[in-house]
This record gives C-alpha cells, sequence and structure tokens, in this order.
C-alpha cells in the first residue's frame, strides 16, 4: 500500500500530529507493557510519521499495547501516541472484517483479576 | 492650502518586488496638494533624505509624505529630515507600504492598488496637518530598582558608579536573590557567596544606594524622566538603623520550627531571623505568622536580650513616597511548582529534590553543612537520577508546565553531575536528557568534561516515572539510542525544574504600563536592538524577568540596562512628544468622562471663568490635559460625548480625512 495514503489515514483517524513530538521518550519510558512490544510507543510515532506502517501493522505490538494512556497523560508535547496505536491497530481490525469477541465467549474468559475495563477494550481488540 | 512631496521608496526588493512603486508616485501625483512626487531605491539613506531636503528648497514644499516602511522603524528619521529642511517635523506622514502592504500581499497590482490608497490617505491627513512643537519636561535624577538579586545589584552599581543616586527596592530582608542560595558557579566552578557577596557589601557601603528590603512596589505614578513611587515597606519589627546583626535574639527565640525558606524548607529557622550569615542588610526580621509576642502577646524574649533595644513589637506598615526618574525592572525567576508532576513523585518522597534544593543541600552553609545527605534518613546516597526538562519545553498542559526552554538546566545539571562524581567518587550518576543545550563560552567542554572525565551517565531519555519503594527510589526510563526501557534502583532523584518568572512581576507590570508576553516575562521594546528597554518609556528590563538567563548574560544586561538609565539621568531635560490631548473648553461639558478613562491621570478639572455672550460672566468645571503625564492614547478622544476632547496630530478631522480617502 502507498506510505502517504496510509500515513494520512493513520493521522486522520488518531487525530495526531507525530511532527509535535520532540523524541524525549517519555512514553516508552513510562509504558508498563514496554518489554512486550517490539516497536515501542516512540517508535509508533517516528515510524508513522515517517510512513513505516506496514512493519507496524505485521507487528505484536499492537496488540500489546494496554491502552492505559500513560504516555498520552505524560507526553510533555500533546503529541497522544496511545490514539496512534489504536488508529493502526483498528486499521489492521477493519481489514479483517467483523471478527470481533462475541459476547458468548466472554464468560469463558472471565477470571477473578481481570478488570472489567479490560473486557470492555477485548471487545474492541480482541481479534486477530 | 498645502504644497506636498511624495516620496516612494523601493527598499531594494522589499517594497518594489510586490508593489509598482513608478505607478504608485504617478497616481500619486494628481492628489489634492500634492506638487511634487518621485520614487527612490531607499529613501532611508543619505542620498534619499538629500532628495527630500532638495525637494522641500526646490518646490516649497509644506508637507511630505513618505510611502515606505512602519513609522515605528524611520518616522524619526524622516521627520529629522524635514526639520533639517526647515519644515516643522510634525508635516510629515508615512504612509506604510512595506509590512502593511508588500510583505503580507503576493501579487503586484493587489499591492500596487493597496499602496495607491494608503498614500492618498496619508496625503489626506497632511492636508489638515499643522506644525506641533514639543513641550520639555524635567528629569528626576535618581533611579530606582526593582528586585536585589544579581541583576539589580550590578545594575545599581552600574548606575551609582556613574554618580547617579539609586534606591533598590527588595521584598525579602535581604537582597542577593537566587544567587545567594547557590553553592558553584559553571562553568568556572568559584562559589557563588564568594564572588556575589563582595557585591552585596560594595551595595551596602555605597553612599549612592539605598537598600529597602523588606519592602515593596505599592503604586507608581508619572511618567519617564518624573516617576512618583509609593514604597510599602513592610513592618519587621526591628528597628534596621539600630540592630547590630548580632544574632541574639535569634539564639533565645523559642519558636524554633519555622519552615526555613532560605534552605527551601529543609531546615528550621527561629520566628525572629537573619536569612544568612552575609545578608545585607545583616538586620533581624521577625516573622509575625509565628511570632508568639506578635500572635498572643506572650514571650518578648528577643526584646529582653536585644542589647541595642531594637525590637519593636509596635512598628506599622509605612509607605515612602519617592521621585524617579527611570525604573529598572530586576524581579527575577522561581522554579516552577512540582505538585503536577505525580510521576515522579515529588510530593511523595522526600528524597525527589528540585535542583535548587540539591544546591542548598551541597552548600556549606545548607542544612547538611555541604555534606550530600538524603533529605528522609540522612544517608549518604549511592545512586543519583537527575531528570532534566521537568516542566521545560512541555506543551501539551498549560498548568504543568512551560512551552519554553528554560536555558540554564543543562550546565547546573552538569555541574551538579561532575561535583557529585569529584567529591564521592563511589556514586553512580545519571543524566537523562532530551538535548543537551551548552551555546555558551567554555560551556560545552564543561559538559563534556563531566562525561569523559568525570564519568556521568549521559542517557538520551526521559524518566517516564519514579515510584519509592522501601528506601529506593524505582526510576523507570528510556534509553532511546539503545531502544532499551532502563529500571534503576535509586537514592535520590534530583529534578531539574522549569523556571518562571517571579509572581510579583505580573502585578508590577500593570503598575508600570510595561507590557509582558503569555508566559509573564516582560517584553523588551526591540527584541534584538533594544533588548534592555521595555516599550514604556522611562522603563528598564535587568535579567531574568525578561526571559531565561544565567549569571553572565544577567550581569552583561545588567550592565546594558544601567548604561542606558545612566543615557538618560546624564540629561537635563526631556523632549516630550507633541501628540497629546487638547480639551475645546468652549465644548467641554465638564462630565469627567475623559478623566475616567485616562491611564495615565493627566486630565483634571479647574474651574474657569468665562465670559457670556450677555457679557455677565460665568464659572464652568472644564477638563485640562497636563501635556507632559499625558502619552496621547486617544482615549478621552473616544469618551467625550461632546467632541471637545482631540488629539494633537490625530485629530478627528484628520482620521476622518484618512477614512474618506481610503473609501473614496
Amino acid at each position: 500500500m502507498n506510505k502517504e495514503y496510509l500515513r494520512d489515514e493513520m493521522l486522520r483517524m488518531s487525530g495526531v500530529n507525530p511532527k509535535k513530538c520532540m523524541k524525549c521518550g517519555k512514553c516508552s519510558a513510562t509504558c508498563p507493557a514496554y518489554d512486550e512490544m517490539e516497536y515501542h510507543p516512540h517508535q509508533f510515532v517516528s515510524m508513522v510519521e515517517k510512513g513505516d506502517i506496514e512493519p507496524l501493522m505485521k507487528s505484536e505490538s499492537l496488540y500489546r499495547c494496554l491502552t492505559c494512556f500513560a504516555c498520552v497523560d505524560r507526553c510533555p508535547r500533546g503529541v497522544e501516541p496511545a490514539k496512534l496505536i489504536e488508529a493502526v491497530r483498528l486499521s489492521v481490525i477493519r481489514q479483517q472484517g467483523a471478527n470481533r469477541l462475541k459476547a458468548d465467549d466472554v464468560p469463558a474468559k472471565l477470571d477473578d483479576d481481570m478488570p472489567q475495563q479490560a473486557i470492555v477494550s477485548a471487545f474492541r481488540k480482541y481479534s486477530k | 492650502m498645502q504644497r506636498i512631496g511624495v516620496f516612494v521608496c523601493w527598499c531594494g526588493s522589499n517594497i518594489a518586488g510586490t508593489v509598482d512603486v513608478q505607478a504608485v508616485s504617478e497616481a500619486l501625483k494628481n492628489e489634492p496638494g500634492v506638487v511634487y512626487s518621485t520614487n527612490y531605491q531607499y529613501m532611508c539613506s543619505q542620498a534619499g533624505q538629500d532628495m527630500i531636503k532638495n525637494a522641500v528648497k526646490e518646490h516649497n514644499l509644506t508637507g511630505i509624505v513618505v510611502c515606505s516602511c512602519s513609522p515605528r522603524m524611520h518616522e524619526a528619521t524622516f521627520r529629522k529630515t524635514a526639520a533639517a529642511a526647515g519644515l516643522n517635523p510634525y508635516m510629515v506622514e508615512i504612509a506604510n507600504i512595506r509590512e502593511q502592504c508588500s510583505w503580507v500581499h503576493k501579487e503586484m497590482p493587489i499591492g500596487t492598488e493597496k499602496a495607491i490608497i494608503l498614500g492618498k490617505a496619508a496625503i489626506a491627513k497632511v492636508n489638515l496637518n499643522t506644525p506641533l512643537i514639543p513641550g520639555e519636561s524635567p528629569v528626576t535624577k535618581r533611579a530606582l530598582v526593582i528586585g536585589g538579586g544579581i541583576a539589580g545589584i550590578q545594575t545599581a552599581l552600574d548606575i551609582a558608579d556613574a554618580g547617579f543616586p539609586v534606591d533598590i527596592v527588595e521584598k525579602q530582608p535581604t537582597i542577593g536573590g537566587k544567587m545567594a542560595q547557590l553553592d558553584k558557579t559553571f562553568p568556572t566552578l568559584d562559589c557563588a557567596a564568594c564572588i556575589l557577596t563582595p557585591k552585596m557589601v560594595d551595595v551596602a557601603q555605597n553612599d549612592k544606594i539605598r537598600i529597602f528590603s523588606y519592602s515593596e512596589v505599592a503604586e507608581v505614578g508619572g511618567f519617564v524622566g518624573n516617576f512618583d513611587v509609593k514604597i510599602k515597606r513592610r513592618a519587621r519589627y526591628v528597628k534596621e538603623d539600630v540592630c547590630t546583626g548580632c544574632g541574639a535574639c535569634v539564639e533565645k527565640c523559642p519558636m524554633k520550627k519555622v519552615p526555613n525558606e532560605f534552605n527551601l524548607g529543609m531546615d528550621n529557622r527561629t520566628a525572629i531571623y537573619i536569612p544568612f550569615a552575609q545578608a545585607v542588610p545583616k538586620v533581624a526580621t521577625i516573622d509575625p505568622n509565628h511570632c508568639n509576642m506578635l500572635k498572643n502577646g506572650k514571650c518578648g524574649l528577643c526584646a529582653k536580650v536585644c542589647a541595642a533595644g531594637a525590637i519593636d513589637y509596635k512598628q506599622q506598615d509605612e509607605i515612602i513616597e519617592e521621585k524617579y526618574g527611570a525604573i529598572v525592572v530586576a524581579t527575577g525567576f522561581n522554579p516552577i511548582s512540582m505538585d503536577k508532576f505525580d510521576e515522579y513523585a515529588y510530593n511523595q518522597s522526600k528524597d525527589v529534590i528540585t535542583s535548587l534544593e540539591f544546591e542548598r543541600l551541597t552548600n556549606a552553609a545548607g542544612p547538611t553543612a555541604g555534606k550530600l545527605l538524603r533529605p528522609s534518613d540522612h544517608k549518604h546516597p549511592h545512586t543519583i537520577v537527575f531528570v532534566q526538562c521537568v516542566g521545560s519545553r512541555c506543551a501539551a498542559c498549560a498548568e504543568k508546565g512551560k512551552e519554553y526552554c528554560s536555558k540554564i538546566c543543562c550546565m547546573y545539571t552538569a555541574k551538579h553531575a561532575m561535583l557529585t562524581r569529584d567529591k564521592y567518587p563511589d556514586t553512580e550518576v545519571y543524566v537523562f536528557y532530551i538535548d543537551v543545550r551548552t551555546p555558551g563560552k567554555n560551556f560545552d567542554e564543561f559538559y563534556r568534561r563531566a562525561v569523559e572525565e568525570y564519568g556521568v551517565h549521559y542517557i538520551k531519555g526521559m524518566v517516564g516515572k519514579v515510584v519509592p519503594e522501601g528506601d529506593k527510589l524505582k526510576v523507570q526510563a528510556s534509553d532511546l539510542l539503545d531502544n532499551k526501557q532502563l529500571h534503576i534502583d535509586a537514592d535520590l532523584v534530583v529534578l531539574a525544574a522549569a523556571i518562571e518568572p517571579d509572581k510579583s512581576a505580573r502585578p508590577l507590570a500593570t503598575m508600570l504600563t510595561a507590557s509582558m508576553d503569555t508566559n509573564d516575562f516582560f517584553t523588551e521594546a526591540h527584541p534584538k536592538l533594544r533588548p534592555v528597554e521595555s516599550p514604556t518609556a522611562g522603563v528598564f528590563l535587568s535579567g531574568t524577568c525578561q526571559g531565561p538567563k544565567d549569571i553572565p548574560e544577567t550581569v552583561s544586561q545588567a550592565g546594558a540596562a544601567a548604561s542606558k538609565v545612566i543615557g538618560l539621568l546624564a540629561k537635563d531635560k526631556l523632549t516630550g512628544n507633541p501628540c497629546v490631548a487638547n480639551s475645546d473648553e468652549l465644548m467641554c461639558n465638564g462630565c469627567s468622562s475623559c478623566q475616567r478613562v485616562c491611564p495615565y491621570g493627566a486630565i483634571s478639572y479647574i474651574d474657569k471663568e468665562f465670559r457670556m455672550p450677555d457679557r455677565t460672566t460665568k464659572i464652568r468645571r472644564v477638563a485640562s490635559v497636563n501635556p507632559a503625564v499625558c502619552q496621547g492614547c486617544g482615549a478621552c478622544t473616544v469618551a467625550c460625548p461632546s467632541g471637545a476632547m482631540d488629539l494633537k496630530g490625530f485629530a478627528n478631522e484628520q482620521i476622518m480625512a484618512e477614512v474618506d480617502a481610503i473609501c473614496k
């Protein structure tokens, strides 16, 4: 797919302007899922800016992001990396069609430690 | 009827690139009153000015219109040219066809059309111009310096050195400011006290300088050369001229648990206190919020032990009034609050400190007598993490941080890191940075020494969070060059907090009618060419009140501000601006509307005798403008319901003629 088209799509979907990034790395410094990720939050920002989106779309990192928004909260420039990651994730999911988590499958996956928020976000992104 | 000459400037290609200057001078030739019209490459050059002078003689011109850059740039130049040719300088009008025309338009036909319209307006105005003669006002040969930090001290010393008396107003009990709290100074590492305190003593001993410590500016009136200032001297409950600074009262005071602001609350002081050993003036001050005698009338120990009899519990705040010719603002800075930076656990752990607190911790006169000990358990820290840009370069949230670079942090952090490694080789020191900014003489060399000779670990990346756990601080950070997330167990975390202008600056700016930017830094009259002057005449800027600065820069700016003040005070008389308001007494109905809107207090009301048509006389109340105080803002001309107020040089009639010419 065309790099520029993909980049513009990501920016449109996320509303993020990666040019605001001053490359301080506070997003990755604050990320609780850092070690699980192949591409880290700061890399998402710079790769999307360059249009290197296909490797991101293929990466497991998309599903390691907890959407905890710590990076959004702490970014000194207001870049909002989590929204960018979400945009890439959405663009993959949309290509797959409607294979989302079904309500009937939920009870089997529940355990006592699972926060309610995780179930809500599972509906949004549990589909690979 | 005027005989007007029109001079269209090309400004090289600045104007001529977008405006057909030939067409403009041709089009303006036939305007009413115009007898001569020409264009030239650089009207402000000697040749251009000669062209104007010759045309005045040759064509008997009575008025001049120059179509050129903004009047802020060259109005004064062309007025001088007119005066040299024997014309009244106020018969010159500038049509701004650069900033308001060629620079904002891209296409020549549009630019040319607008230039012609602006030229026509200026011509319409000159047709109604009358010669104006400026008044003169005397200069009070005394300067006021607001703020007694290194900026204020240096400015005061330099002004006094030229022979003019100076008063310093300082809100703390002592002068010295932030520099007095510092340990060593970069890049030469001389101790701050060793180079500052001799200057403080110079100030105290200089018979041209008076220090009003523990005082604030309460009110400012008047204008350049003639400011009337009210200074509030807060009651310190100690007679300043009697106290010898022996310190007996401080020893005996039973209230020993007052947080010591000089050490940023890291130790305690007494209710009666002298901020530090080298304080100037070395006089005790009673803190009324903590003194038992002032709060409950019980104690009075300090008065008993004071051999000089300096204690006065009945002392009241006092307002003194002084006249000044010039005012220098040197109100300085403060580190921003760390309250909004929860991720760094500043409020959760005593061992997360700001860099200014670190200065006090390493200062021999500080709470630990110069030994680097953790505030929580007084143990020697082995792993120290410095975090740069805490609140600086932060565009995300205005309540949290500042968008600008605080400029001084890179260097002082390099200094802290280097000195720590030098004194305590058993420590591991990490500095997390976004960029290391070290422009300045011997600055980058200094930073490289910290890395290469002292083994400080500089890591490109920010700290994401600090979590206190046991007696450790768990630091989670980015190492961007290695693409790793680091986890460090630190003993001490030092935050390089952004700096912001002192909170007193904003109300002071209002009093001075001096302008500020959105960050509350004072604005300079021109960012490059008039960096130490405020746009308000007679108000000058020194130090960090104008923008973040280190000590060398502050001292040079302080000297520059002093030289501007000396230049002003050396004059015996100042020429005023003749474009001031003027009231037509016959039309004035005495309603006071103008007096209420005047921001400068230039309008008063007088009772004046008028002869009536029936040969009787009648006393009426009418407005009277003090031309020396009026700044020509025109607010009164708008407020006046009867049309009696008018502004010389900008009369209603002239403005309407301009509008008519534009709309024709």
